[in-house]
Parts: structure tokens; sequence; C-alpha cells
């Protein structure tokens, strides 16, 4: 199990908690994360601007990836979600294909299509598998979490091949009962964060993630579980903004999954970064002990 | 009796709908009869109910092209909920996104896009990786960032 690891642009500068323990958990589990200092921006974020132009910078890091004859693992669910879709551009659409393939002959580079993309936590579902997790759980943990897939890990599902379905999704709640924790349902579990519009209406954004934050509130959950650094930008970051905008109080700590679960591997809390969680998990790891 | 006036007609392009259709994107757009369910999944418009899918494809569909220079178009957040249900697979995510792309075409650049394409073209990525980040990175033992890509910068400036 040896991926090019794909770190995106917000995990490497907002969510070195993220970073950390996808980094511990991997090599915990026997997942080789290579570093491709190469790779840029995934072009996601230019799809507004053109969605052609935005899908060759993905097809780019495509081609960086075969270079070094590497899969790629992401850890942010819009880069899984975009490469993966430019890399079926590429493959089912000749026309883009010709217009990446005269980009990357610009940029002194060949594609092939033959580069896998997988979500980290896909990568821990199909390649580690659960059966592998579950002999290496030291510390089975006693809590309720809500989990949050976010859209791009399961969306759009035809790119995925059916690896989940994005209207009963489950392989982030096995995930999480591997652990020993508990995933509750709660109302808005299906709903998007919101994030991608942070920077267009804020308003809307945040009113997005607080019917989330509020349904997790009536679910009693101890924390929120996800595994998109902009997912945890709008709960985590935000959500003392959050408060004070829709005058209400949470105090939901929002952990990502390697977190998570590297408490169960018995990994130490250093290792998982949690002092970099904005909403406190003290007294949570307290409980823990 | 005199006939019903038809002075008041809608300013419509009837080259706007292909247009549409041959944008990346927004192949599937004829196959639109409708029914809303994108209206009607999208969390976007239970907020806000100027943005509504079902009639920015309605607007696709019957050629008025003004609506490129709506300030709704840009409030999908991508979330892919009237995607995934669309019973004809119109890919409702797939076309607004090739209608903003049209607005680009046309000069209507929404402002948060400017700022992103001048960092992205600089540096490769979306955030500034400086001293401050490299130094908390460091401290966790994590590799340093100090490598900057210009692709992107070739792949948007290329004619």
């Amino acid at each position: 199990m040896r991926y090019a690891f794909f770190i995106g642009c917000t995990t490497p500068v907002r969510a070195l908690n993220y970073e950390l323990s996808t980094r511990k958990v991997a090599e915990k589990l026997g997942v080789e994360l290579v570093d491709v200092p190469e790779f840029s921006c995934c072009g996601f974020p230019l799809k507004a601007l053109s969605d052609e132009r935005a899908l060759a910078i993905a097809v780019n890091n495509l081609a960086i990836a075969e270079e070094k004859g590497l899969d790629v693992c992401t850890v942010c669910s819009a880069c899984a979600s975009f490469l993966t879709e430019a890399n079926r551009q590429f493959k089912e659409n000749k026309a883009f294909r010709k217009i990446a393939e005269n980009i990357l002959k610009e940029l002194g580079r060949t594609y092939s299509g033959k580069v896998v993309v997988k979500h980290f936590a896909r990568v821990l579902y199909e390649d580690v598998g659960i059966e592998k997790i579950r002999k290496n759980i030291k510390k089975p943990l006693a809590l309720n979490v809500a989990v949050h897939y976010g859209c791009h890990y399961l969306k759009p599902s035809r790119i995925y091949k059916k690896f989940d379905d994005p209207e009963a999704p489950k392989t982030l709640d096995e995930l999480v009962a591997v652990t020993g924790a508990k995933s509750v349902d709660y109302g808005k579990k299906k709903q998007c964060c919101g994030g991608g519009i942070l920077g267009i209406n804020e308003q809307i954004a945040l009113t997005l993630s607080k019917e989330k934050l509020d349904d997790v509130k009536n679910s009693k959950a101890d924390a929120m579980v996800l595994i998109c650094p902009f997912c945890s930008i709008m709960y985590d970051v935000n959500q003392r903004k959050i408060e004070s905008n829709f005058e209400t109080e949470y105090r939901i700590p929002v952990l990502y999954y390697p977190q998570l679960l590297g408490l169960a591997l018995g990994l130490k809390k250093e290792e998982l970064s949690f002092d970099i969680n904005r909403v406190k998990v003290d007294s949570l790891l307290e409980r823990l002990k | 009796m005199k006939a019903i006036s038809s002075n008041k007609k809608t300013e419509l392009d009837t080259t706007f709908r292909s247009r549409v259709i041959e944008h990346l994107g927004g192949e599937n757009l004829g196959a639109c009869f409708q029914c809303g369910t994108c209206s009607a999944s999208c969390p976007i418009q239970l907020i806000d109910e100027r943005y509504n899918p079902r009639k920015i494809i309605r607007r696709a569909l019957l050629g008025s092209k003004d609506v490129l220079s709506e300030d709704f178009i840009w409030l999908c957040v991508n979330c892919y909920s009237c995607y995934e249900r669309c019973p004809q697979d119109v890919r409702v995510t797939e076309v607004i996104n090739a209608i903003k792309n049209l607005a680009v075409e046309d000069g209507i650049v929404h402002p948060s896009l400017v700022k992103l394409i001048e960092v992205l073209k600089e540096r490769g990525t979306t955030y500034e990786v400086g001293k401050l980040e490299n130094q908390k990175r460091e401290r966790l033992g994590l590799p340093i960032i100090d490598k900057k890509s210009d692709d992107i910068k070739k792949i948007l400036d290329k004619k």
C-alpha cells in the first residue's frame, strides 16, 4: 500500500492536526504516503472559472503521480472528487482528452489514464480493511459521535462506481464503529457544510453549518467526526462565530477521523495534535482515560 | 377585436441554449422536463429562495441569456444533491457550472475568483506557506514546504 500523498491546499496550512494524525495512522497501519512537492492545487477552486482548465490542472497532477508510478491518496474530499472526475473525463471524453494532452505536452508531461485516486478514508476502508483495523485496536472508545460525510467523498456517485451510497452512506459509520465509538443518527446527517460558498455568501454558508450543528447538539453526540479540511473549518474553526452570529451555544468538539482512529490504535494524544482543534477536546480525552 | 399584442417579448437569445449544451458539463441540459427535484433537493434554495436551480435551468432552455448577470448563479455550493437525484440525469451542478463559465467568458467574473486566480498563478496552491507556517510544521515534525509550482500559471495562460 503505497500512495502519492496529495495533501491539497488547505490541510498543510490550516489542518495540521489532520495531516499529522493521517500520517501517524497510515504509518501504524502500513500505508506508505509519499510526499510529492511537485503537486499543485487539484484545480477544483477554478472550476467556476473554466471547467476545462481546472480539469486540465487536475490531469497534470495525475500525470505527475503517474511519472512516479504511484496512485493518489487525498485527505480532502473535494480533491478526491475533482481528481477522480478529471480521470473520468480524460478517459471518456475525447475532446477534453485532446485539450488536456496538448496542455500536458507544453508542460513536458504525458498521461495514460492509469492512476487510481482514493480518499484516505477509502484507502482505510478498502485497502487496509475493517478487519485489519479491528486487529490493531488497542483502546476501544466509549463515545457517541455524529458522523459527517460531507459531499465530495460520496458525490457525484457515478464517478466513484458505487463505492458508497450517497443517500444511505455506511463506510464512515463502519470505520467509526470499529474504533468502539457509536455513530449516532441525527437529522441533517447528509447536509453539506456550506464551505463551498464561504467566500461568496458567508451568511448562507454559516446557516448551512448552523443547521447541522443544531441537529448534532440535539443528538447528544460527544463529538462530530469528519474527513475533509474544509468541512472542519466550517464546524470547528467557525463554530464560535456561528454561536455568536446566531446567539446559541454548541461547544461540540470536531475530530478528524484519523484523530479518532489514532486514539483507538493507542497513539499518544500529542501524536494526534488535539491542541490544534479549535473547540476544546480536553474533557473528551479526560473521559476516555 | 384586436389581436393580442406581442410587443412585450422577453429578450431571448436562441443561441444561448446551444452555447450551454456545447460547453463542458452542459451537455444534458436538453433532457430537463422541469420536475423541480433539483430545487427540492437544494439546501441553498431552502435558505435563500433567489437561488432556484430549476428556474436557472429553465432560463437556459429558453435562451434567457441575462441569467449570466444574475448574482445568484454563484450561490451553488457544489454539493451535488440535485445531480444525484435528477431523474433525467441533467447533471444540474455541472450545467450551472457551465453557466458560470459562460458568464466568465462574457466578462462577468465573481470577485472571489479574481484574488484566487492571482494566488494560484503565483504559487500553485490557494494558501501562502510562509516562515510562520513552516515553523509550526517543523515543531510537529512535518516536512517543510518550500516549493512553488508554476504549472497553474502555464495552464491558465495557455492560449
